[in-house]
């Protein structure tokens, strides 16, 4: 009786252990399979001349993605130029000013539109972003000013639950001694609170990049998806989602290739943000 | 935690046995698969549509997925047909290939648009962003906001050999993946211009002449209006006779009623 | 130049903050706005329960609240074994080891993956290598990789808020660690992971670039998991994007929005009870 329970122990434990080790093995999948298809273009066409290209001609054997790489990037920054300052605030708001209640109602809601679908998002700025930006500014509207707004708005979920996880775990006493010295709210938020929960609002910010270089639905509908670089706010871009996205499904041989190529780019780029990230997050913890 | 993870079940077998059932019924159904080309696709799902009416047994899937992933799937046996909107390539000769019609492909300028005729020198000139602002061609300063398919696409292929002849679309201009995207983009955006299948042309949209020849069914099959482009049923080998019977309807006069209806180019008249 | 006031500064910079907070709640609610006063017009009976016809234009989007739903549920029914198994691993079968900063590694890594990335290797491994074709099925497994980070990450906080003392009362009365599991911790446990489920449920309704290029996008509602099928962000991305309908797109974003809206309400609501029975 006893040896058939222990029995049963150790089957459990076996079991889960498969479990857990499923997460490793997807990944593993993921890389293997994307670094498979992505890879020997890099060794046939040659590193440089896939992340250094300017041209982008899959079925003429050009695979160039610079302009791509250079695009993700500024829409990401566009993102965080107009996420980050909103969303920091906000958090401030809610952990400094507001109210317990409000605070208790708020920040749920706030963390529920984070499950409205990209798509929507993207819709939204086709009919109203794109025109506002079209007939106020100039240009198509289909532009990295629209994509930076509507992916800035769709961050600011993200940056406003990490940051403020970061601004409430600042120890109450650091408040009370910077008030007891005789300090105003302002210059305690600016001077001590701040500075204290600086790792964990960078976390939030480059987790709010990484998701707004991976954000692929959205942009296709709203950047115009222009092989150029931009070379203003009004003109239309492409990322690197957005690429993979729009010739998937049309795409076969090498042009399939260089879209898993693009994959890869993307991929390294992410891997890099979320360690970084991560290591800010474990650097406030260590703290 | 018991209760809802039994609750829980009780959905999923629900579900399962909901399609296993439903799997049941599809048994004595003839299931044809077809996948490929987004240009060919509205036109198929209507003719299916149809078809299905009269032939209640059947059971049409029709995907997109773009001319050249439904030749690939077509190579690999996934789907009965692959649909394509341009011709075959050399590599891909060894399929048969069955035309169902023809298809124009319509410039299209926003309504509001005074512009009616353009040459085609114009407009490989636009697309070669050698014109960059309507003032250049009689109309308002504000620049041309072309709109482009993306590499791969059938209906790109098309115009790239029908009116580039070898000059390169530039990197500048901008890009959506299919005709209705770019449809879209026309009819919102008054400085717009592009390019999209005759079929799918209504008022939203206005199509203008080229060389004086306006994109209509008559001038296609007179030969004035030259930007034409055949759309492809793909198969490898013999069908099987269910999908052999819903090509048969397509190429019947009933079906090619269908598609002239819908402003393509069948071969009664 | 004269200083100014700080207590001045401090007040102008608390209108500031104020004015901000409500312009961010004011923008997010007017999207949940326009959604719904859009769609509302469209949405009855009819658009829920009946077939599209004419690629979508009119007609319901009945295959598509079907297709979603058949995806939603059979991803869970795969990722929480998986998950939750994972998560009790983590919190009651180890210490902190190489090993288990290798899971976590692997779960961080998941998470941060973008869609995009999830469809790219679902479309290569299992549409293509594994020829399934776009199936639901591939649609599943795409899906489940990618919401199996939510689930072990709730789960594991979940478990790890029971109580010891739970746990040791159930040792004492000598019951073995899995007795303890299955019959102390999960059930303490259970509201937590019922929130990590909802969520996960909310993230594959939602979805878009994973599903489309592994489920594909056929109208039809899927018969078996071997066939194609269109989930209801689908429907709607191609509804919008293709300029079919635009009644039909707001009605669908409606009717996409609310569900996704009320189960992530359900969790926190879920979440919010078993907080308040433990503290």
């Amino acid at each position: 009786m006893i040896e058939k329970a222990l029995l049963k122990e150790r089957f459990v434990k076996w079991v889960l252990i498969a479990f857990a080790l499923s997460s490793l093995l997807f990944l593993f999948l993921i890389f293997i399979f994307i670094l498979a298809e992505g890879l020997p273009l890099f060794l046939k066409v040659g590193v440089g001349n896939i992340i250094g290209g300017f041209k982008w001609a899959p079925t003429r054997g050009s695979f160039g993605i610079f302009p791509m790489i250079v695009s993700s990037f500024l829409v990401t920054i566009g993102a965080l130029a107009i996420g980050a300052p909103m969303g920091l605030s906000c958090a401030i708001y809610l952990s400094e000013y507001s109210g317990k209640k409000t605070q208790m109602l708020l920040k749920p809601a706030l963390e529920l539109l984070a499950g409205i679908p990209s798509v929507v998002y993207g819709f939204l700025g086709v009919i109203y972003i794109v025109p506002l930006v079209r007939n106020y500014l100039g240009g198509s509207g289909f532009s990295l000013l629209s994509t930076s707004i509507i992916l800035g708005v769709m961050i600011l979920p993200t940056i406003i639950s990490i940051s403020f996880d970061a601004l409430i775990s600042v120890p109450k006493t650091y408040r009370e001694g910077s008030f007891a010295m005789g300090a105003t709210k302002w210059q305690t938020i600016y001077k001590v609170i701040l500075p204290s929960a600086k790792s964990g609002i960078l976390a939030s910010f480059i987790l709010g990049m990484g998701r707004a270089i991976g954000e692929t639905m959205a942009v296709i509908m709203i950047a115009g998806n222009a092989l150029k670089i931009p070379g203003s706010i009004l003109d239309p871009l492409r990322t690197l989602t957005g690429n993979i996205a729009l010739e998937l499904s049309y795409a076969s041989g090498d042009h399939r290739l260089g879209l898993f190529s693009t994959g890869v780019v993307l991929m390294v780029i992410i891997m890099i943000l979320n360690y970084i990230a991560n290591f800010g997050i474990k650097r406030k913890i260590a703290k | 935690m018991i209760k809802q993870l039994g609750f829980l079940c009780i959905i999923m077998t629900c579900l399962l046995s909901c399609t296993g059932q439903s799997h049941d019924k599809t048994r004595d159904k003839h299931t044809i698969t077809i996948a490929g080309s987004t240009s060919v696709m509205p036109f198929t799902e209507k003719l299916a549509e149809h078809f299905m009416l009269d032939h209640p047994k059947f059971v049409i899937d029709v995907q997109g997925g773009g001319s050249t992933a439904g030749i690939q799937a077509v190579l690999n046996n996934t789907v009965q047909i692959g649909m394509s909107s341009r011709e075959l390539n050399n590599k891909e000769k060894m399929l048969n290939s069955i035309t169902i019609c023809h298809d124009g492909i319509s410039i299209v300028l926003h309504p509001k648009n005074p512009i009616t005729d353009l040459t085609l020198q114009q407009i490989r000139d636009i697309y070669n962003n050698k014109i960059k602002n309507w003032r250049e061609l009689g109309w308002i300063d504000r620049k041309i906001d072309a709109v482009t398919r993306e590499e791969g696409s059938g209906t790109r292929g098309a115009f790239e050999e029908l009116v580039m002849k070898g000059k390169e679309i530039d990197d500048s201009i901008m890009v959506q993946d299919s005709n209705g995207s770019i449809k879209e983009v026309v009819a919102t955006d008054p400085y717009a211009i592009g390019y999209i299948s005759l079929g799918l042309v209504d008022q939203k949209v206005k199509p203008v002449t080229i060389d004086g020849a306006i994109p209509t069914i008559k001038n296609i099959k007179t030969g004035k209006y030259k930007i034409v482009r055949p759309f492809l049923y793909v198969t490898n080998g013999e069908l099987d006779m269910y999908a052999k019977e819903f090509v048969d309807f397509i190429l019947s006069r009933d079906g090619q009623k269908i598609l002239k209806k819908e402003g393509l180019v069948g071969f009664y008249d | 130049m004269r200083r100014i006031n700080p207590r001045f500064i401090d007040k102008i910079v608390q209108i500031v903050f104020n004015m901000q907070a409500f312009f961010t709640v004011s923008i997010l609610i007017v999207i949940v706005a326009i959604i719904f006063i859009k769609g509302f017009p469209y949405v009855n009976p009819e658009f829920i329960f009946a077939s599209p016809e004419d690629m979508g234009r009119h007609g319901g989007i009945f295959p598509s609240i079907a297709g979603t739903i058949q995806l939603a549920l059979l991803s869970i029914l795969f990722a929480t074994p998986l998950g939750v198994g994972t998560a009790i691993f983590l919190t009651e079968y180890t210490r902190e080891s190489t090993f288990t900063k290798l899971i976590r590694f692997g779960v961080e890594s998941l998470a941060g993956i973008p869609s995009i990335l999830y469809g790219l290797f679902g479309f290569i491994f299992f549409v293509i290598k594994l020829k399934m074709g776009w199936s639901l099925l591939a649609g599943v497994l795409t899906i489940t990789i990618m919401i199996l980070p939510t689930i072990i990450r709730t789960s594991e906080e979940a478990i790890r808020s029971v109580p010891r003392q739970l746990r040791i009362v159930s040792y004492s009365l000598s019951a073995t660690k899995w007795e303890t599991i299955k019959k102390v911790v999960l059930p303490a446990a259970a509201p937590g992971i019922l929130t990590g489920i909802m969520l996960s449920i909310g993230r594959a309704v939602g979805e878009t670039a994973a599903v489309i290029f592994t489920m594909g996008s056929s109208l039809r509602l899927p018969l078996s998991i071997m066939d194609s099928g269109r989930t209801m962000a689908v429907h709607f991305y191609i509804l919008a994007r293709e300029g079919i309908s635009m009644e039909k797109a707001y009605g669908t974003a409606l009717v996409l929005v609310l569900s996704i809206l009320s189960i992530n309400v359900l969790a926190y609501y879920v979440m919010h009870r078993a907080i308040s029975k433990y503290s």
